[in-house]
């Protein structure tokens, strides 16, 4: 079976990018466009691993992370964060939200997958 | 195909990011403190630059970046919005637009009067610094591999919560394999006891020692994510020839310089379990010199002695089994509570220190004993002079001068034997004369022997000459009212009368002995060391005294029981063996105190009604068998125990006259237990047998 990845961003076209890069690497891709959107589908899906961006207009993916972490389902279910700064500050609250890696942009999608492997294997 | 491409979609979405971003704007020039509003564009900027780097518009996106490093000031509080801003930001808009739908080499230039006017309103700001593009997060340089060296020893342990936040170990491990061959062991000493055992939780930690050409920094990037949340140590591999070096010299005899033994540490590349090289390699070979100081065999260390020994002062040594001592009932008080933990990492410490403290005291211990031949060495010359003065021909053999025992029991023994030498010249020796009619060699010998025996060292001092005289000594004891005329004695008993104050056979008093002043002193000096003195003599063929003396005075291994309320320890070495008081026997044996032991009759004391124990008896009664010399009781007590590590310290003068305690010690709850007397025990239960004996 393969693996669900549920992804975050409220830029259509990063979502696309990253849905089509995800895709052609055989996972599942369940895309939601904020915070909110994401709660609610990653408490629909049961999905292995979250891939979400920062700044996002209502809930944030900092937030967004931590409400995840609270899910009991998804504890120890890998979630990325997408980042166009190396704010070491801002890495460290993604991380203390209960973020296990990140990507930043601009990236390929073969360095997306890369990661993704990375973090729930091939 | 109907679904457009991902740029397509960016174009798109851009404009409309654009658009939503002009009317943000235009808003914000209206209600300069809306704080939605300074977020929806900054977000609208930072989606811009984002996506537009993802979909090939870098020139897009390096010059957003500045725009929304001022709008994130703003959002920040640190730049205020006014009309210079909101103008800038309207004409970068526009910028940007252009950019995208129609990019030109005229760009560029367009956009620096609006970065000037940017860098302007942020430097008017005190604390405004120039920021750059986001760059990779600056590492370590990626340190090339020394050259020949294999690979890296990685250690890795992750922070405890790892796996709750999302990293899978087995990927991290995973992926060190791919870079080359690695050869993973996995350290499970942090796993707590099941009961506390977070299953959730990240216990186990790694060393890796992996193969590869690969630099360090490829090793780092592994650990990307998690680098800064855990102990990450990678350490080169040295080659087979380096590390052989590296280790012949930690083989290298003590003598090489601790310079030299630092610098092979530091390279050394095997050094076992998870402890750094760099102290792991100085320290195997003073401890391995250390343990030679201790362990090496009695003869060698005679050999030894004179090329390396230090003088320290006698009290010095006491001081320090005092500390042993004290640290010995310490641990104790650890197990103690360890046993009563459930924490696994608690038992394990508590153990090492068990190990250690009892090494400790055994170090000690050997510290202070001194091979018995010093003392033996002494006896020569006086040998020699008194053999002189009485004109009898003496021989002194010695056996046993490697014989170690306690340096403060050697130090007392000097006087007490010197008194038995002399006893045995004087007394037991005939004159050539005499011995050429008894058909003995007309040189005498005294035979001076030491040996182990269990915790203890027997010392005897056998002479050839003409025994003692039982009749003489008999006759002696009776007339100074010692013995009953008629009195039915064994032979240890009658000669034990000639340890009784003032009692000497000797017909004429010489200038050595004959004063009857001597074995009292001899046997008191002797119980002091808390030893004991036996006498055996056969008429015609000569004498032998054998002292039995405890190898310390500071610490024995006791047997700890419960009498009532009270707990008592018996030095082990006297314990034969714990039996059952069976209540049938206990009840057959009313009036009677015997106990049956494969056949032998052993009779007992009930320590219960020798303490006044008021408490009720156990129901199972137990026998303790304790021996001395050769003679044996049983001691009934309520519980017994358990082995206790006990720390002898004297009874104050006030308790001199409790004969049946031969000093206290601290338990490991601390409380004082008194320590019986063996000796004192055996002889009390001995008399109260032959009272019976004689009263059936």
């Amino acid at each position: 079976m393969s693996r669900t990845i549920l992804a975050v961003d409220d830029s259509i076209s990063i979502r696309q990018m990253v849905a089509l890069a995800l895709s052609r690497g055989g996972y599942q891709v369940v895309s939601a466009q904020d915070g909110n959107d994401g709660l609610a589908k990653a408490r629909a899906t049961r999905a292995d691993m979250v891939i979400t961006d920062l700044n996002m207009p209502g809930m944030n993916g900092i937030a967004l992370i931590r409400e995840i972490r609270k899910l009991p389902a998804y504890t120890g279910v890998p979630i990325i964060f997408l980042t166009t700064e190396s704010d070491a500050a801002l890495k460290a609250e993604a991380k203390a939200a209960g973020a296990t890696g990140w990507i930043v942009k601009p990236f390929e999608g073969e360095q997306l997958l890369a990661a993704v492997r990375k973090v729930i294997g091939a | 195909m109907s679904t457009p491409t991902p740029a397509e979609t960016f174009l798109q979405e851009a404009q409309e990011l654009l658009e939503s971003l002009e009317h943000s704007l235009l808003e914000l020039e209206e209600q300069p403190g809306n704080s939605e509003l300074i977020d929806a564009a900054f977000r609208a900027l930072h989606t811009i630059k984002g996506s537009g780097a993802m979909f090939g518009f870098e020139a897009v996106a390096a010059f957003t970046h500045h725009v929304e490093s001022a709008f994130d000031r703003v959002r920040q509080g640190k730049l205020a919005v006014e009309g210079r801003l909101i103008a800038l930001a309207l004409a970068a808009r526009d910028l940007i637009r252009r950019m995208i739908e129609e990019p030109g080499p005229e760009d560029e230039a367009l956009a620096v009067p609006i970065l000037e006017g940017l860098r302007a309103l942020l430097a008017e700001q005190a604390d405004a610094a120039p920021e750059t593009l986001g760059a990779n997060p600056p590492r370590t340089n990626p340190e090339a591999l020394p050259i020949a060296a294999l690979g890296w020893r990685i250690r890795m342990r992750l922070a405890r919560d790892a796996m709750q936040m999302g990293t899978n170990p087995l990927l991290l491990l995973d992926e060190l394999r791919g870079l080359g061959t690695a050869e993973v062991m996995a350290h499970v000493d942090d796993v707590p006891a099941l009961e506390e055992l977070d299953p959730a939780a990240c216990h186990v930690f790694w060393t890796v020692v992996l193969k590869t050409s690969l630099p360090r920094g490829a090793i780092e990037d592994v650990f990307l994510f998690v680098i800064d949340d855990m102990r990450l140590d990678v350490e080169p591999l040295l080659p087979a020839a380096e590390a052989a070096t590296a280790q012949a010299t930690q083989l290298a005899p003590p003598a090489v310089s601790s310079q030299v033994l630092e610098q092979s540490g530091a390279e050394q590349p095997e050094a076992a379990g998870t402890m750094k090289p760099t102290t792991a390699a100085p320290a195997a070979p003073g401890e391995r010199a250390g343990r030679r100081a201790v362990d090496h065999s009695p003869g060698e260390r005679a050999g030894r002695r004179a090329a390396d020994s230090v003088r320290v002062p006698a009290e010095r040594l006491d001081d320090l089994m005092d500390r042993v001592g004290e640290l010995v009932i310490a641990q104790s008080r650890l197990s103690q509570v360890a046993a009563a933990s459930t924490d696994a990492q608690v038992k394990s410490i508590a153990e090492d220190i068990e190990r250690l403290a009892l090494e400790l005291r055994d170090s000690t211990m050997g510290v202070r004993t001194v091979p018995i031949g010093s003392l033996f060495g002494r006896f020569r010359r006086l040998v020699h002079d008194l053999s002189a003065q009485l004109g009898k021909e003496i021989a002194l053999v010695t056996v046993g001068e490697d014989t170690e025992l306690d340096k403060t029991v050697v130090e007392k023994l000097n006087d007490p034997l010197i008194h038995l030498l002399r006893n045995s010249i004087d007394h037991g020796l005939e004159q050539p004369d005499g011995r050429a009619a008894a058909g003995k060699p007309s040189c005498g010998r005294i035979t001076l022997t030491a040996r182990h025996a269990g915790a203890e060292v027997l010392l005897s001092i056998a002479d050839d000459g003409r025994g003692l005289d039982r009749e003489r000594i008999r006759a002696r004891a009776e007339e100074r009212g010692l013995v009953q005329p008629g009195e039915i004695l064994r032979d240890s008993e009658l000669f034990a009368v000639i340890f009784q104050p003032g009692f000497s056979t000797a017909r004429e008093v010489t200038s050595l002995s004959g004063r009857g002043v001597g074995m009292d002193v001899v046997k008191q000096a002797i119980e002091a060391l808390r030893g004991k003195i036996e006498i055996s003599s056969v008429q015609g063929a000569g004498t032998e005294l054998t002292l039995r003396l405890p190898l310390t005075l500071a610490i024995i291994d006791g047997l700890l029981v419960r009498v009532g309320n009270g707990r008592y320890v018996l030095p082990l070495s006297s314990v034969e063996e714990c039996v059952e008081l069976c209540a049938g026997q206990d009840a057959r044996s009313r009036g009677r105190n015997f106990l049956n032991i494969r056949g032998d009759l052993v009779p007992f004391l009930r320590l219960r009604a020798l303490f006044s124990a008021t408490t009720p008896p156990d129901t199972y009664q137990k026998v303790v068998v304790v021996s001395a010399g050769k003679r044996r009781i049983g001691l009934v007590v309520d519980q017994v125990i358990g082995n206790h590590q006990t720390v002898i310290k004297s009874l104050s003068v006030l308790h001199e006259t409790a004969k049946m305690f031969s000093g206290a010690t601290i338990l490991g709850d601390g409380a004082v237990a008194l320590i019986l007397d063996v000796a004192q025990l055996v002889e009390f239960g001995q008399t109260s047998d032959q009272e019976f004996r004689q009263a059936s």
